[in-house]
């Protein structure tokens, strides 16, 4: 009998994560992307629909609801129907080896699998199976360029992204996300900074170097601007999904923000330390909490009247609160901490896409196989080295 | 005989479950993904008409078929990744127990990664990593 109480927690989870990647990923992360948009565009971005526009994308999910969906005479009907579904499908399954922190001696993950960074980037890549069946399918000329495109990305980008993953795996010589978080909170730091003893923070260019790797392909895996060829707005019109309408748009944007978030939870899993909390001496603490205020009166003293000054003033109030919380030496729940660094990456991945011109094609395999591949493997090596003199 | 797949059933449950679960959230995931589109189907309007199921062409009639014969042009990026992508299924499992192997799994790894080097240095200089 107890399957079926498998089969049952194993249903209850999907309907949760679904429900996770749904709301908080797609509909928040539409909202804030739009609304960091608007700030960087020194405009307000939406305003309207609830408190402060917050409600903006559920009243546009509502509406895409009632829209029609026109498929083009001339598609392949079950390609053209199944894309959207694969996509959002592959985000979804991203995100059963990711823990989101702990509960009493629970780690919250959905299954801590034994390959979980293996099988992530596994799932990772089937978006763009579902991508290139998107612009095949579609019998229109933008679709399949755009496809095409997402394609020749995928196998430039997959191999930095692998070799930021083996890094990590490496380090930690696990491939368990729960493995490689445990690995950091052992050596009592994070693996952009510290590599195991005996080397500590001797070996943050290292973990410097392998997560920028690892960002910048996972910024091009997720076809993000500057490396949004396969949907270029200016040229492709919208690349892949140009012929889709309706919900089946909303679920092609639901796989590209489930799988964003996907890359930033991976990042943070790999080199933020997880859900794992900074150790930090209280004056540095303090020090936090200071910086925080000090921004803060600068703003108020200078740009009183700039439109990001409410987000801007409560970022450093938050900030300050915390950096408070910690110096007295109180606790964040770990689920915190963790959604604390994961916003902050997503958070800097739209920086990047509304500051950022587009590449060009051959820019882009240029960084990818004669920057990023070569740095990668070499950054490998020099780490095997340093940890193998070191005695570990 | 008895003893052996006491052994199996004992180690298996863990692994086999993972993926139990990933098989549920392949086929509970897929039906919640239909969903909003099976609401579409119940509540937007459906109105077929020539002229709006002809595939978009920034406007103008569509010039022949997008399923043409085209020159796919990063072939030759394609060929290096299979070789590439294969030396990096060998790393992961030399990365998991790279650490309690020590100096000789790291000079071994060296070896295999110097000549994929190589390689990838002697395709640079053939120019294969240029888009012509």
């Amino acid at each position: 009998m107890s399957w079926v109480l498998e089969l049952l927690k194993a249903i209850g989870l999907t309907v949760l994560l679904f429900t996770f990647l749904a709301v908080v990923t797609a509909m928040m992360g539409v909202y804030a992307e739009r609304k960091i948009a608007g700030w960087i565009q020194a405009r307000l971005g939406p305003k309207h629909v609830g408190p402060q526009g917050l409600l903006q994308t559920v009243a546009d999910t509502v509406k895409l609801l009632q829209k029609e969906h026109i498929t083009p005479r001339r598609a392949d009907v079950l390609m053209f129907n199944a894309a959207p579904v694969v996509v959002a499908v592959a985000a979804l399954l991203d995100w059963v080896v990711i823990p989101f922190g702990t509960l009493g001696s629970r780690v919250l993950v959905v299954r801590d699998i034994n390959i979980g960074v293996l099988y992530f980037s596994a799932m990772a890549s089937v978006t763009v199976l579902g991508i290139l069946t998107a612009g095949w399918s579609s019998n229109n000329k933008y679709a399949l360029l755009g496809g095409l495109r997402s394609a020749s990305q995928l196998i430039s980008y997959e191999l930095p992204l692998a070799l930021g993953i083996l890094w990590a795996a490496m380090v930690a010589g696990t491939l368990s996300t729960v493995g490689i978080v445990e690995a950091q909170i052992q050596q009592g730091g994070w693996f952009l900074f510290t590599l195991p003893p005996p080397i500590g923070r001797l070996g943050a260019p290292f973990g410097i170097l392998a997560a920028v790797t690892f960002l910048v392909a996972a910024t091009a895996e997720v076809n993000r601007v500057p490396f949004d060829l396969p949907e270029a707005e200016s040229e492709l019109v919208a690349g892949y999904f140009v012929e889709y309408t309706g919900m089946r748009f909303a679920l092609f944007q639901l796989g590209e923000y489930g799988e964003m978030f996907g890359m930033a939870a991976l990042a943070t899993i790999m080199f933020l330390g997880g859900w794992a909390e900074p150790h930090l001496a209280p004056y540095l603490w303090v020090a936090v909490a200071l910086g925080a205020v000090v921004v803060a009166a600068v703003i108020l003293l200078t740009a009183r009247h700039s439109l990001v000054i409410r987000p801007v003033l409560s970022l450093a109030v938050l900030t300050a609160a915390v950096g408070l919380l910690m110096s007295v030496g109180g606790h964040l729940p770990s689920i915190v901490w963790f959604l604390l660094k994961l916003f902050t990456l997503v958070f800097f991945l739209m920086w990047v896409r509304w500051t950022y011109p587009r590449l060009r094609l051959d820019q882009l395999l240029n960084l990818s196989w004669k920057v990023l591949l070569p740095l990668g493997l070499l950054n490998l090596l020099a780490t095997g080295l340093v940890l193998t003199l070191g005695g570990r | 005989m008895l003893a052996e797949s006491a052994i199996i059933s004992a180690s298996m449950p863990k692994v086999l479950l993972d993926w139990f679960y990933v098989a549920v959230f392949a086929v509970v995931g897929t039906l919640m993904a239909v969903l909003p589109l099976a609401v579409v189907w119940l509540l937007a309007p459906r109105q077929d008409s020539p002229q709006k199921t002809i595939t978009y062409e920034s406007g103008v009639l569509p010039f022949g078929q997008a399923w043409a014969q085209f020159n796919v042009r990063y072939y030759l990026f394609a060929l290096i990744f299979v070789v590439f992508d294969v030396e990096v299924i060998y790393l992961y499992p030399w990365a998991v127990v790279f650490r309690q192997l020590g100096p000789v799994a790291f000079v071994e790894m060296l070896v295999f990664l110097l000549i994929l080097l190589v390689g990838l240095v002697y395709a640079w200089k053939k120019g294969a990593l240029e888009w012509v």
